[in-house]
């Protein structure tokens, strides 16, 4: 086995090659956030809205670069086991929680625990976990049951945000005062919160980055409307616009405002893919040459095209192309409507009703389930769109109550994190979300899902992953649409926002105004 | 007087329990609960994360016992707590509340003042250019729906004249204080309520005209007349103050759903009331929270209606109150 030992630091320096110019100390950022987030406390709350502000406020002990390596965060440094089962983190020294008492190995220690309870993903991410120690203040060691490749990629502040344990210790976690002023050891300090007007932060004075933060002050702007966010952006009252904060259909023109800079970067932690679950359980769609009708008959290009006005990329498996072990030799399925009829000519499908569940996200996706239906009833098919709100959508989908219903989920950067959970029979359970809702149960899959998921190198992984993401394009379990695009629109004088693969919610730390 | 008064108090208490009472069941009749937003928007679920939700919301109990612990809630004046926003509802309320009574009422007195002013000059040259003009533009205001005109309002001012801000209470970071932040929010404050207000007035105006057109024909205006009153006195003492019955109900019945009115204007100007409030309990079913926000706007109708016909009494002599 060859030995791993990953030294940071090193892969940190990287981060300065984005900042070609000086940076400039001082001045206000005014970015908007929608919805308003219901809380700011991450280890309690991680909807996105929570995580873009906490993103600042807490961090977590490793960040990632766009290429969804790791970077030191609250470790500053970190080695591997050669059996790939014990992970030593080396945590910086000198970092103070904002309210000056410093962070330890203890706050790490009761931080995994904390989260065991609260946050559902964290869970599941340190299930192979067998037992976490701190030798001393500033060392943690990870103990894993058996290697599992993609732990060095749960550490991301969203995934595992570290909490202050003098402040929850022995409380009750939900009514803790300090979740409505949290206190993290991130660049900035919540300031202030006026419920439905902003969210304000100020500058950490104490940053162990020194030099850090360079913005005084960063207001998130709470505007319910998408229209009235496009406005404030125009006439300039906020600078930044993270992805998907204003319709789709208005991102080419604010994208083209005079003194307007658009990225697509800071996505490739989260990759999101669009698909449609595809009940299994209905006896039309159990069968896979319906299925792969399907995907002949929907008009992908199209939806990217004029749907998502360009932005995006046609998916071509359960991967996403920025994840790791992503690969595109696989089945591919082009428009073809003809060999869509033909398809289901041979599986006997007779016109019966299909439900349609669209995804009630707005403008976008509701014109995107207008057109899947008509690229559907082009070949032959019965559909009926079942309308219905996000709440309403998610009870019908998790109590397998639909036949086809749009979704887009994060990846999470690596397919034991964000992909294998929609495939794996031991993920079909009644009554949940996001897990294996289509009834999917294939023994071969879920064997190569757990030998890639504990294979001890990265060519052994990727032998496994490039077998199941055949399998799965062939079977088509889901109908898989686009990897979708969010682009995060700011003023030019705004720079260096994003430099991580975690993007915005990765923190303002190193964004500077060019004033 | 006090006893009509405290006649209509008992009413609108049974009122406003029967309000609550079906309220709650039909909150949760709607697909999802609390616990599958929360899921949902976690980006992760598992039956104990799921579990825990529920057990945290009290959704885990049966609803009869649901209901009981609300409404003893209610008796101590205790809205419950919105887990989702991690905060006690009555302090929710509390907190959006001013933002909206700003809002509603600036737009319910310039609607009522301006329609009633309009409604009589169309009233008083009746048949003139005057009268046509008022009575085409009140049309218009009433037909448009109130997003649009908002949108134009905000691209007009907003965007090409820079006038007036496009969203918001305050400058926020000004940190302004006394007469400059009056003035702050007053200048944010005017699109806003200008739309609100914009189809109120214009159903003042058209309700004041013809009430107005109706009175004066009738013979208690002749005899005025005829004692050689002046036009104006005539229409001021006479004709409008009777016109105005009709104008007061209608007035009334839209004070009380000025709040729910304002959830569209709220959502396009980022007004930080109680309206957009209601509408994001409702869309996270956030139960407590929607239930809270419900109970305090039938109870601002049930007060309007009261001081409605409160009204009736100054605005008209010959009504008395049965007690």
């Amino acid at each position: 086995m060859i030995k791993r030992a990953l030294l940071g630091i090193v892969i940190g320096c990287g981060l300065s090659v984005a900042q070609a110019e000086e940076p400039k100390v001082g001045g206000v950022v005014n970015a908007v956030i929608q919805p308003e987030p219901p809380g700011l406390m991450l280890a309690m709350v991680q909807n996105g809205p929570t995580q873009m502000v906490s993103g600042n406020i807490f961090e977590g002990l490793l960040r990632y670069s766009p290429k969804l390596e790791p970077l030191p965060g609250l470790a500053a440094s970190w080695t591997i086991s050669p059996d790939a089962k014990v992970y030593t983190f080396k945590l910086k020294p000198g970092v103070t929680w904002h309210d000056g008492k410093p962070f330890t190995s203890a706050d790490v220690l009761f931080s995994i625990e904390m989260l065991k309870q609260t946050h559902a993903r964290a869970r599941n991410n340190l299930v192979m976990v067998e037992k976490v120690e701190a030798p001393d203040d500033l060392t943690v060691v990870f103990t894993l049951k058996e290697p599992f490749g993609p732990f060095i990629g749960i550490f991301e502040v969203g995934s595992l945000p570290m909490v202050p344990k003098h402040l929850y210790e022995g409380t009750d976690y939900k009514t803790n005062p300090n979740n409505n002023a949290p206190i993290g050891t991130g660049p900035f300090m919540f300031k202030e919160w006026q419920k439905g007007s902003f969210i304000r932060m100020v500058k950490n004075p104490n940053y162990h980055e020194k030099g850090k933060p360079y913005l005084d002050e960063v207001y998130w702007q709470i505007i319910p409307d998408a229209a009235a966010r496009s406005v404030a952006f125009e006439t300039g009252k906020v600078d930044v616009l993270p992805g998907g904060s204003i319709e789709n259909f208005d991102v080419p023109r604010v994208s083209k405002l005079p003194g307007a800079c658009v990225t697509g970067a800071g996505w490739e932690f989260f990759s999101p893919l669009s698909w449609m679950w595809l009940n299994l359980r209905n006896p039309i769609l159990a069968n896979k040459k319906v299925r792969q009708a399907i995907m002949y008959a929907i008009d992908r290009d199209f939806a990217k095209d004029v749907i998502w006005n360009g932005l995006g990329k046609v998916a071509t498996g359960p991967s996403a192309s920025t994840i790791k072990f992503y690969t595109d030799d696989v089945p591919k399925y082009p428009y073809d409507p003809a060999k869509a009829k033909a398809l289901l000519k041979e599986a006997g499908y007779k016109g019966e009703k299909i439900r349609m569940l669209p995804l009630a996200y707005g403008e976008t996706w509701q014109r995107w389930g207008e057109a899947v239906k008509q690229n559907l009833q082009d070949v032959g098919m019965t559909i009926e769109t079942i309308a219905t709100d996000v709440p309403g959508g998610n009870q019908k989908i998790m109590e397998w109550d639909y036949d086809i219903a749009f979704t887009y989920l994060y990846q999470y950067g690596d397919p034991a994190l964000g992909v294998s959970r929609n495939y794996l029979t031991s993920a079909i359970a009644k009554g949940q979300l996001f897990n294996n809702v289509e009834g999917y149960s294939n023994p071969e899959v879920d064997k190569l899902f757990a030998e890639g998921a504990t294979a001890p190198t990265d060519a052994k992984r990727k032998e496994a992953y490039d077998k199941v993401q055949k399998i799965l394009v062939e079977d088509v379990p889901v109908a898989w649409l686009l990897e979708l695009q969010f682009p995060t629109i700011t003023k030019c004088k705004v720079k260096n926002l994003i430099t991580t693969g975690v993007g915005v919610n990765d923190g303002f730390r190193d964004a500077w105004l060019d004033k | 007087m006090l006893s009509f008064i405290a006649q209509r108090v008992a009413k609108g208490v049974i009122v406003l329990l029967a309000i609550i009472v079906l309220n709650f069941f039909l909150i949760r009749l709607a697909p999802g609960d609390p616990a599958v937003v929360m899921a949902g928007e976690a980006g992760a679920s598992d039956q104990m994360f799921v579990a825990q939700l529920r057990e945290k919301f009290g959704l885990d109990r049966p609803l009869p016992e649901q209901l009981l612990i609300y409404v003893k809630g209610i008796a101590t004046l205790d809205l419950g707590f919105s887990f989702r926003q991690q905060a006690p509802v009555s302090r929710l309320i509390a907190e959006r509340l001013p933002a909206t009574l700003l809002l509603t009422l600036s737009a319910f007195a310039i609607s009522l003042a301006l329609g009633v002013l309009f409604g009589a000059l169309a009233a008083r040259f009746a048949g003139t250019f005057l009268d046509t003009a008022i009575t085409v533009l009140a049309l218009v205001f009433y037909a448009t729906p109130l997003f649009w005109i908002a949108l134009i309002a905000i691209l007009l001012f907003s965007v090409w004249v820079d006038w007036l801000p496009s969203f918001g209470y305050e400058t926020v970071g000004a940190g302004y204080t006394g007469l400059r932040h009056a003035l702050d929010v007053g200048a944010h404050l005017v699109m806003p309520a200008a739309t609100l207000g914009l189809f109120f007035m214009a159903t003042y105006t058209r309700m004041t005209r013809a009430s107005m057109l109706e009175v004066k024909r009738l013979d208690f205006v002749k005899t005025a007349r005829a004692k050689g009153l002046r036009d104006g006195v005539i229409l001021q003492r006479h004709v409008l103050r009777n016109a105005l019955l009709p104008v007061v109900t209608l007035a009334g019945v839209h004070a009380g759903t000025l709040v729910g009115g304002a959830v569209l204007t709220e959502t396009v100007f980022a007004w930080p009331g109680i309206g957009r409030l209601m509408y994001d309990a409702l869309i996270q079913r956030d139960y407590n929270l929607l239930l809270g926000v419900f109970v305090v706007s039938s109870a601002m109708v049930l007060i309007f209606n009261l001081v409605t016909d409160l009204v009736y009494r100054l605005v008209d002599p010959r009504i008395e109150y049965a007690s």
